[in-house]
């Protein structure tokens, strides 16, 4: 199935909801035909000077036209942005579904700056498809057939010249406008350069300048900035093109329409009243194929979007569920890593070479080692977000690739920096660690992550919001709720990564005091690069660091 | 709602030019509009093929379209890029307070991706502006001439247009703008959802997302429809306005044609001038939100060169060398534009070579500030910086700073590879001059794990680094420059225990044989300073040693 149709169906509205956009759009340029031509022809057929009632039924017509023409054109806007919050909406749903099963291993965003962001940005961008990419030319295929069949039934060779015109404009410019478009997309990259000069020279400036390397800085930025305006200046000939030709065209249509009316006209075969009604016809007819050398250019960019959505949720889960999963054990679990090695796709470096532990139900076991030593990937494994290579973790004796997924989930439970404080409130962000807690559940767990205090004196309590990934609370405030959450969550093994990153040695170790006494009989699995806590440890396993390249 | 910056014409010479050829391309634009009209009618009701000369007159009007745009977007982009250089080449010259808590990313953002705005602007509301003043004008003139009844008609239904577009500005826009928030605060929750999908997995709570997205959604589209259902009146009114408008000159005309009242040559003239009358200003008002973009993005850019002072012209002097000479800042007063109150008043600091001293003090109390001007990024409103008795703003700036190196609290990482940030404290350095400093500064360990090493691409789109990496890199510099007189600002801050003790390590190499200027509030740091002062309202204090810090 080729991409587009991929995407289509990634967009999917109901049927006839598609359709009545369509045809109330196709009936918006058909009144506007039907004002122009009616108009001709009452004007044409009124210099005869016939009895006024003869003129009645053109009046009524352009009164017609004139009315349901904004009424029309209203409905059809309506119809239209439905279709595409609907798109919106649908692939949102399913672009998420698609990734779900990819987070985090199969997601490069994970561990490579913001990708993710611009997913989010191309799954917006793909509401577009159905409303500039679609509905404009079925509008004007339905709305020029209409002209053309309504020409024909007057005058034939009228109506090819006006088929050949509108096809002309419809499909040939918008093909030049593309062509020409592709300039444009240079251009964009130049622009993407420049920003990131530019926000470079900017924010480094007082540095720069101390250092003395401010004239070539400005060297630099004026070079990539000369590429730009040079760039745009080579594309404002092009932008202008599909503008310009997509008059050139009407020109010629309406005064190829004119030449055969007007001939016939003179062989006996046209009424005269005629010619003015044919030649307005056309030009009214052009306002279906307008939009499409703009549609068709950002057509381009959509279907870029897309494929990148495409390429993204093509990607295969780095786990699956075995076909007949083996139950978990009831009670307090046994967890070990045999020998444990890892990466994350064939050909990278590994990420974790041969790690062993055992840590028995209601112990405390630390793994530290310095970043890069594979700390965030023995929780991937945990998590079972990623399949040892060789070796097995087990959980309870079993190895987690014989249990469901959700099973294993369920028994753990993560706090600390790997784990996202959501844009929402304090309690909802503790409440899912089990959603269906009380809110008394909910008050015990802050208490015990020693956070009920200072959530008590926020203005709002547990109801202030905590900004983008948890931007408004302090580092120390986002590890306790992380906390909070895992408690509630009633998983028998406690799993704090990196719980005290960024905090200071004596919030640290006061922060880990806390979260130690609070774990009451549950298994503690503490990964840290840092020594605060690691004396309440029963055991420490060292990560090495893996070896440098040459 | 204003239609053109006056400091704009002003300023750049690429819009007076555009303001030209938009005015005579307007001009020639509606004598085509007339001549096609004309033509047309001439040729319906002689039943005369014209075809040559309406071809004529369509290439022009194609050729018009074509100039009108070209033009518009040469300006756009014209005027951009003298913006920002402007704007960029001021910050780099001149007081680097005057941008004082403006974010580079956002400038940025508005001075490359404001061009869509500008050009939209430039390339299709201001031509629509200038049509929308001359083609109804020239319409209604020939009208007038032709058929005076008609003009009367247009001339009663044109006011029609402004005012609904009047009403559209004052209601729908606002509408429109709010529904487009909401759109991107859902797509901001869906962004958060996104990225939370691990923890979300590891909570066994992603299915359940699923639902609440698709809901979310469906809640957000029945809101808007809702809000369209009205938006989208305004507008239908307004083209009810101009259709019905082009319906009552072709039914005049066509009663009073029938009853002799005028030519068919003239009615049919009429009647193709009358969409031509609306036509420009409802196409205006569909290019207000372009409007509005555009010059939002140039009135930005202009506040900012306007607001920036004059830099003081530097002097000539050769300043003498820091490793004999001291340096004495003697009375300063500084104050930032945006602030009421000046940050230093009064403030007195003596340097002694190969002193080491540490300024401390609250967070904003005006310690960087202490740095910037000891580099002469900015320039003091009171008060004296001397050295060995010379006042540096006597000296040459350059080769004053040249003796200077300086640690930001928190250092820029300029695109390309580790060692060249290094180099930015020496461009001749050489590969195992880079490297050394490295390993003074403690970057070499963490830089040699690096997947290329000193090689490894840095800053935006490169490897990114963690606060404590990019100050080891800073400081890397400021070995590899070997200047005399080192700034350190907060060297420590935010670092983790372990990071925090390799730069004090570092801070340490760094101080034997240089003057050193520690700006700090960590306890380590001051101690092994040979004075401490506090900075407080704006005055520097000599630090009592008893005093536990």
């Amino acid at each position: 199935m080729t991409a587009s149709r991929r995407l289509l169906e990634l967009t999917a509205v109901p049927r006839r909801r598609q359709a009545l956009a369509v045809l109330l759009g196709a009936a918006t340029v058909v009144c506007g035909i039907g004002l122009m031509a009616t108009a001709g022809y009452l004007i044409s057929r009124a210099a005869e000077h016939p009895d006024v009632l003869a003129l009645t039924v053109a009046i009524v017509g352009v009164r017609f036209f004139g009315l349901t023409r904004p009424i029309v054109r209203y409905l059809e806007r309506l119809a239209s942005h439905d279709v595409a919050l609907r798109s919106l909406a649908r692939a949102r749903a399913d672009a998420y579904g698609r990734l779900e099963p990819l987070a985090p291993t199969r997601l490069d965003g994970y561990r490579e700056g913001d990708l993710l962001a611009r997913v989010v940005t191309d799954v917006d961008a793909l509401q577009n498809l159905r409303l500039r990419g679609v509905m404009p030319p079925l509008v004007a295929l339905v709305a020029g057939a209409a002209a053309v069949a309504v020409t024909g039934v007057l005058l034939p060779l009228a109506a090819v010249v006006l088929a050949a015109g509108l096809l002309l404009g419809g499909v040939a410019v918008p093909a030049v406008a593309v062509v020409l478009g592709r300039r444009a997309e240079r251009r964009a990259a130049a622009g993407g350069r420049l920003s990131a000069e530019l926000v470079e020279t900017l924010s480094g400036a007082e540095e720069l300048v101390a250092y003395g390397a401010a004239a070539e800085a400005l060297e630099r930025l004026r070079r990539a900035d000369a590429e730009l305006v040079g760039g745009a200046r080579r594309a404002a000939f092009a932008d202008g093109a599909a503008e310009g030709l997509h008059l050139l065209v009407l020109g010629a249509t309406v005064t190829g329409v004119l030449a055969v009316t007007v001939q016939a006209h003179t062989a006996g075969r046209l009424d005269r009243v005629l010619i003015a009604a044919l030649a307005l016809l056309a030009l009214a007819a052009f306002e279906s194929v307008q939009p499409l050398a703009q549609s068709a250019r950002e057509l381009g960019e959509t279907l870029a979007a897309g494929r990148r959505i495409l390429e993204l949720t093509d990607r295969r889960p780095a786990v699956t569920d075995p076909a007949a999963p083996a139950g978990l054990p009831a009670g307090r679990l046994l967890l070990a890593f045999e020998d444990v090695r890892a990466r994350y796709a064939p050909g990278e470096p590994a990420a974790l070479a041969g790690l062993s532990f055992r840590l028995e139900p209601g112990r405390k076991l630390a793994l530290v080692g310095p970043s890069g030593a594979g700390k965030t990937t023995a929780v991937a494994l945990l998590l079972r977000f990623l399949d040892p290579e060789a070796g097995r973790v087990t959980l309870g004796g079993r190895d987690l690739r014989e249990l469901r997924q959700e099973d294993v989930r369920g028994a753990l439970a993560v706090a600390g920096q790997g784990s996202y404080v959501f844009s929402t409130s304090i309690r909802e962000n503790v409440r899912l660690g089990r959603p269906s807690a009380s809110d008394a559940d909910i008050a015990s767990a802050l208490r015990r992550a020693c956070s009920w205090e200072w959530v008590s004196e926020l203005p709002d309590g547990w109801d202030t919001l905590v900004g983008e990934q948890g931007g408004q609370l302090s580092g120390g405030q986002r590890a306790r709720l992380t906390v909070a959450r895992a408690l509630l969550a009633d998983a028998t093994v406690l799993v704090l990564d990196e719980p005290t990153a960024h905090l200071d040695a004596t919030t640290a170790a006061q922060l880990m005091d806390e979260i130690l006494d609070a774990a009451d009989g549950r298994s503690v699995l503490l990964i840290t690069h840092r020594p605060e806590g690691l004396d309440r440890m029963d055991e420490i396993v060292a990560l090495a660091p893996r070896p440098a390249l040459a | 709602m204003r239609s053109l910056d006056r400091r704009l014409v002003r300023r750049a010479r690429a819009v007076r030019v555009l303001l030209a050829a938009d005015v005579s391309l307007g001009m020639a634009a509606a004598a085509l509009v007339l001549a096609q009209a004309i033509l047309l009618a001439w040729i319906a009701a002689h039943a005369f093929d014209g075809g040559s000369l309406r071809s004529v007159v369509f290439a022009a009007r194609g050729a018009v379209a074509w100039g009108f745009e070209v033009a518009g977007l040469r300006a756009a982009s014209s005027v951009l890029s003298q913006l920002r250089l402007e704007l960029v080449e001021q910050r780099l010259r001149a007081h680097p307070a005057a941008l004082d808590g403006v974010e580079a990313g956002e400038l940025a953002a508005s001075s490359v991706g404001g061009l869509a705005g500008l050009e939209a602007y430039f390339g299709r509301y201001l031509p629509q502006l200038v049509l929308a003043c001359l083609v109804p004008l020239a319409v209604l003139g020939c009208a007038a001439v032709i058929d005076p009844v008609s003009a009367l008609v247009m001339l009663v239904t044109l006011p029609l247009v402004p005012v609904f577009m009047w009403l559209i500005g004052r209601f729908a826009e606002e509408r429109a703008r709010a529904r487009w928030q909401s759109l991107r605060l859902l797509s901001t929750r869906f962004l958060d959802v996104v990225r939370g999908l691990p923890t979300l997995r590891a909570y066994n709570r992603s299915g359940a997302q699923r639902e609440a997205i698709a809901a979310a959604g469906e809640e957000y589209r029945r809101a808007t429809m809702g809000t369209l259902r009205v938006a989208f009146l305004s507008g239908s009114v307004l083209e009810l306005a101009a259709t019905l408008g082009v319906a009552l000159v072709a039914v005049t005309v066509g009663v009073r044609l029938d009853r002799g009242g005028v030519g068919f040559q003239a009615a049919l003239t009429v009647l193709l001038l009358a969409p031509e009358l609306y036509a420009p200003l409802r196409r205006l008002g569909t290019q207000f939100h372009a409007s509005a973009d555009g010059l939002a993005v140039a009135e930005r850019l202009l506040a900012l060169l306007e607001a920036a002072p004059e830099a003081r012209a530097g002097g000539k002097l050769v300043p003498p060398s820091l490793t004999a000479a001291t340096v004495v800042m003697d009375g300063i007063v500084f104050g930032y534009p945006a602030r009421d109150r000046p940050v230093l008043d009064g403030f007195d600091l003596t340097l002694e070579p190969g002193e080491t001293v540490a300024l401390v003090g609250e967070s904003g109390a005006g310690k960087s500030t202490v740095a910037r001007l000891l580099l002469r990024l900015a320039d003091p409103d009171g008060g004296r910086l001397t050295v060995g008795g010379v006042d540096v703003a006597r000296c040459d700036p350059e080769l004053w700073r040249s003796r200077l190196a300086w640690v930001a609290q928190e250092p820029t990482l300029f695109r390309g590879t580790v060692a060249d940030n290094i180099r930015l404290g020496d461009p001749r350095a050489t590969a195992e001059q880079v490297q050394a400093a490295a390993v003074l500064a403690g970057a070499h360990d963490f830089v040699r794990l690096l997947p290329y090493g000193y090689d490894t691409r840095v800053g935006d789109g490169g490897r990114q680094l963690s606060a404590g990496e990019r100050r080891r890199i800073a400081l890397a510099r400021a070995f590899v420059r070997d200047a005399a007189l080192v700034v350190l600002d907060e060297p420590t801050a935010d670092l983790d225990p372990e990071s925090a003790e390799v730069v004090r390590q570092a801070v340490e190499r760094l101080a034997c044989e240089r003057t050193l200027l520690v700006i700090s509030h960590r306890p380590d740091l001051v101690r092994s300073a040979d004075r401490a002062l506090v900075l407080a309202g704006g005055k520097a204090t000599a630090l009592a040693e008893e005093v536990p810090v």
